[in-house]
């Protein structure tokens, strides 16, 4: 079961670099990993900003509501997301 | 009382401002990795205070987590009459959204606003006073480390003990679902079963393996949630995102009232800590400094420790002179000399590394640089099914293997915790340190010089590391099986590190060391002692070394190390070498002074010095030719470095896997390993005409 917001120009997690500012538009609903990254403020419609991306490409830290946490790429794949 | 809250933001510095204790606090999410009880004195009553582990949820995942939500359940046997809600200034938002899952149950709450000193002049502000009126709660903003607001706390918590105050949470679900809990709280109310909407709502909306189940299950309530659930449905809200953004919503919401922002709209400047981890955590510097600090730390180990051990050593060796003297030549000196100082003396030599090594640890934890290492190598240790957080146990596993699988717990994975326990004990403890600085110094260094000694003993700990890796992504594929969780790591501002607690951290484990020294590895030296000094044939002491040896050679462990030779002589370890291998099956502790009693039994006890290095160096084969060289040195050093020899470890991992099977795994694999490696460094020497 997925839920979603219109959407405009989707991409992927691993497509993300530094500086850029992204929405949640797309979150699984069964999905463990989507329900966590939900849980720490990834819900649909957060816009959030890329801060930095580790020396070797992953993880990468992101400034999601007012606080910062690091995430793998890949690990976020199952929530969907759009450039701002 | 119980003290709750979000990782990181700053539960343990709370507790322990609180209860006067001195929990180990550390700048990195996940320090409290059990719960942890102390007493807190109010002025009118003194009461029981737990610390629960750091958590983002009450839907639990993790061991860690589940820990903690047992806590906070409501009607739960172990539920406590009031929760002090560490609420981290900073980070308001995702700190209300768990705020919100406790305060629903119906606790009273008393909030703990920290961090407020972190907020500089161009940051926001947080009221307590609006904060408190908008929750219905009281807030008393806290600088737990400067005991500031520590009072206030107390005396808030002492009238909320008597007149408890609870927390306001409305949040705003569609009208269809408020609608089905007005219709299961009625039917469940008729059954005589009390239940608060909150607790309809968590169960109606969890998803389906969700096992945190509040109402009873009985067969007629079980239809009536389906029904209910059918309908929600039907109309696409049976959906747990719903929850989640309904309690966003309300954090948002809370927050806009409880927060001033600042009037300039410019953007902020860049912090401290900003500018720090643009070096720290750059694309080429910061891996070039992260394996510099690591070669530092373990570079330091050996050369600061060196003055220190030379003196523990003269210190022990005066006391057995001492001894010697006064006790009169027999069984009873041997068992002073040989077996308990010296057993003890040549543990208690490592004390200063120990402390030396935890002063690293803790300063780098302290700093908040251990969360960047994490972040660092992410991605080196994700790709075989381990991830940046298991760093932290990796690391402690470096000490020592016990606190390391412990720290397990606070990856919020179970399948990468699992690795990481299996993995732990690879890491070279401290308790392997004797062997290679023994070996290192009689072999290496007299040859090759220090620079090469600190070299070696820098490879011997990265072996276990290097290693670790092939074998947790075989454990991953072939073993392991279980759910993934996203990696979740928050990189804490830089900050000095707190000295007392850093003092605490090498006072801890000092202890600990001593405490050990002082027990286990004395008795071990007396048995180790007598296996090897009984039986005796006739009552003349040894005197020529050809006599010690075949007094050795007779004794009890000699006997299971000749036994068990022609297994370790592919190795090219002769049976002195395998009976001490097999005596530190228990504790490897205990090997350095096994292999002191083994090679210097019986020697003449008015020698002040009975130099061990010595007589490894001159030991040599029945045919007269030296037993060891740099190659057997080395094979020996790899066999500790990977064998696992430690039955506290091994009881460890029972205990945090909850099952015979995963030790017993460790214990073959890890010895199998040794083994196997061990033989293939001797038969490689003598490919190379070196044995």
């Amino acid at each position: 079961m997925i839920a979603s917001v219109p959407k405009i120009g989707t991409i992927g997690f691993g497509e993300l670099r530094k500086g850029m500012v992204a929405r949640v538009c797309e979150v699984d609903e069964n999905c463990l990993e989507s329900r966590r990254l939900q849980e720490l403020g990834f819900t649909l419609g957060t816009e959030f900003s890329v801060i930095k991306v580790a020396p070797l490409g992953d993880p990468v830290e992101i400034d999601v509501r007012g606080y910062r946490i690091c995430l793998r790429r890949q690990e976020c794949e199952c929530i969907g997301i759009e450039l701002v | 009382m119980a003290v709750v809250g979000n990782p990181n933001a700053g539960k343990t510095t709370l507790y322990n401002a609180l209860t006067g204790s001195s929990q180990h606090v550390g700048n990195y999410p996940g320090v409290t990795v059990e719960k942890v009880s102390g007493k807190l004195k109010l002025s009118s009553q003194t009461v029981d205070c737990i610390d629960i582990p750091g958590l983002y949820s009450l839907n639990a995942v993790s061991a860690d987590e589940k820990v903690a939500t047992e806590v906070i359940r409501p009607r739960s046997e172990e539920a406590p009459d009031l929760f002090v809600y560490v609420l981290d200034a900073t980070n308001l938002e995702r700190n209300l959204f768990l705020f919100s899952q406790i305060a629903e149950f119906g606790f009273p709450v008393v909030v703990a606003l920290t961090m407020s000193d972190r907020l500089g002049p161009q940051d926001r502000t947080v009221s307590a006073r609006l904060l408190g009126e908008s929750l219905g709660i009281d807030v008393v903003p806290v600088v737990a480390f400067k005991d500031k607001g520590i009072e206030e706390l107390k005396a808030a918590i002492d009238r909320n003990l008597l007149e408890p105050r609870i927390p306001i949470v409305n949040l705003t679900v569609p009208a269809e679902i408020t609608a089905e809990i007005d219709i299961l709280s009625d039917r469940l109310s008729r059954a005589g079963v009390d239940a608060s909407a909150a607790e309809i709502r968590s169960d109606l909306l969890a998803p389906v393996e969700a096992t945190r189940l509040f109402v009873p299950d009985f067969p007629e309530m079980w239809e009536a949630f389906q029904e209910s659930r059918n309908r929600l449905l039907d109309a696409n809200l049976l959906r747990p995102s719903i929850d989640t953004q309904a309690r966003y919503q309300w954090a948002r919401a809370i927050q806009d009232g409880a927060v001033k922002k600042p009037l300039t709209l410019l953007p902020r400047p860049k912090s401290r800590t900003d500018k720090i981890d643009q070096i720290l955590t750059h694309r080429v510097f910061g891996l070039l400094i992260f394996t510099a600090v690591m070669y530092l730390v373990f570079q330091s180990i050996y050369t600061f420790a060196q003055p220190v051990m030379a003196l523990i050593d003269d210190d022990f060796s005066h006391l057995k002179g001492a001894v010697a003297k006064i006790v009169p030549p027999g069984d009873f000196q041997s068992l002073l000399v040989d077996g308990v100082i010296n057993g003890i003396g040549s543990a208690l030599v490592f004390l200063p590394q120990i402390l030396i090594l935890f002063f690293f640890i803790s300063v780098l934890e302290g700093t908040g640089y251990l969360a960047r290492a994490a972040f660092l190598m992410d991605r080196l240790l994700g790709w075989c099914g381990l991830n940046g957080r298991a760093f932290i146990p990796l690391l402690s596993s470096f000490a020592c293997a016990i606190p390391g699988v412990m720290a397990a717990r606070v990856m919020p994975d179970p399948r990468s915790r699992l690795v990481t326990i299996l993995v732990a004990p690879l890491m070279s403890c401290s308790a392997r340190l004797p062997v290679y600085l023994l070996l290192i110094s009689t072999f290496v260094e007299p040859q090759l010089g220090a620079g090469w000694a600190g070299f070696a003993l820098f490879a011997m700990h990265l072996l276990g590391l290097v290693i670790a890796i092939p074998i947790s992504w075989l454990l991953n594929r072939r073993v392991v099986k279980g759910k993934r969780l996203p990696f979740a790591l928050e990189l804490p501002p830089y900050q000095w590190p707190k000295w007392r607690d850093v003092a605490l951290a090498m006072y801890g484990r000092g202890k600990t060391f001593v405490h050990t020294a002082g027990t286990i590895i004395a008795v071990m030296s007396v048995i180790i002692w007598s296996l090897s000094y009984y039986p005796r044939s006739g009552s003349a002491p040894a005197e020529t070394p050809a006599q010690q040896e075949r007094q050795l050679e007779q004794s009890f462990l000699g006997r299971a190390g000749k036994a068990i030779e022609p297994v370790f002589l592919p190795a090219g370890f002769d049976w002195r070498i395998s009976t001490a291998i097999l005596s530190a099956f228990p504790a490897r502790e205990t090997v350095v002074p096994s292999l002191g009693i083994i090679f210097s039994l019986g020697a003449d006890s008015d020698e002040t010095s009975v130099d061990l290095r010595q007589k490894l160096r001159e030991a040599t084969w029945p045919d007269g030719r030296k037993l060891f060289n740099p190659w057997v040195a080395a094979g020996l050093m790899v066999f500790f470095a990977l064998c696992a020899q430690c039955m506290a470890t091994l009881a460890a991992v029972k205990r945090e896997t909850n099952s015979w099977k995963w030790p017993l795994f460790m214990f073959a694999y890890m010895t199998t390993l040794a083994y196997v490696v061990a033989v293939l460094i001797h038969q490689t020497a003598r490919l190379l005409g070196q044995a």
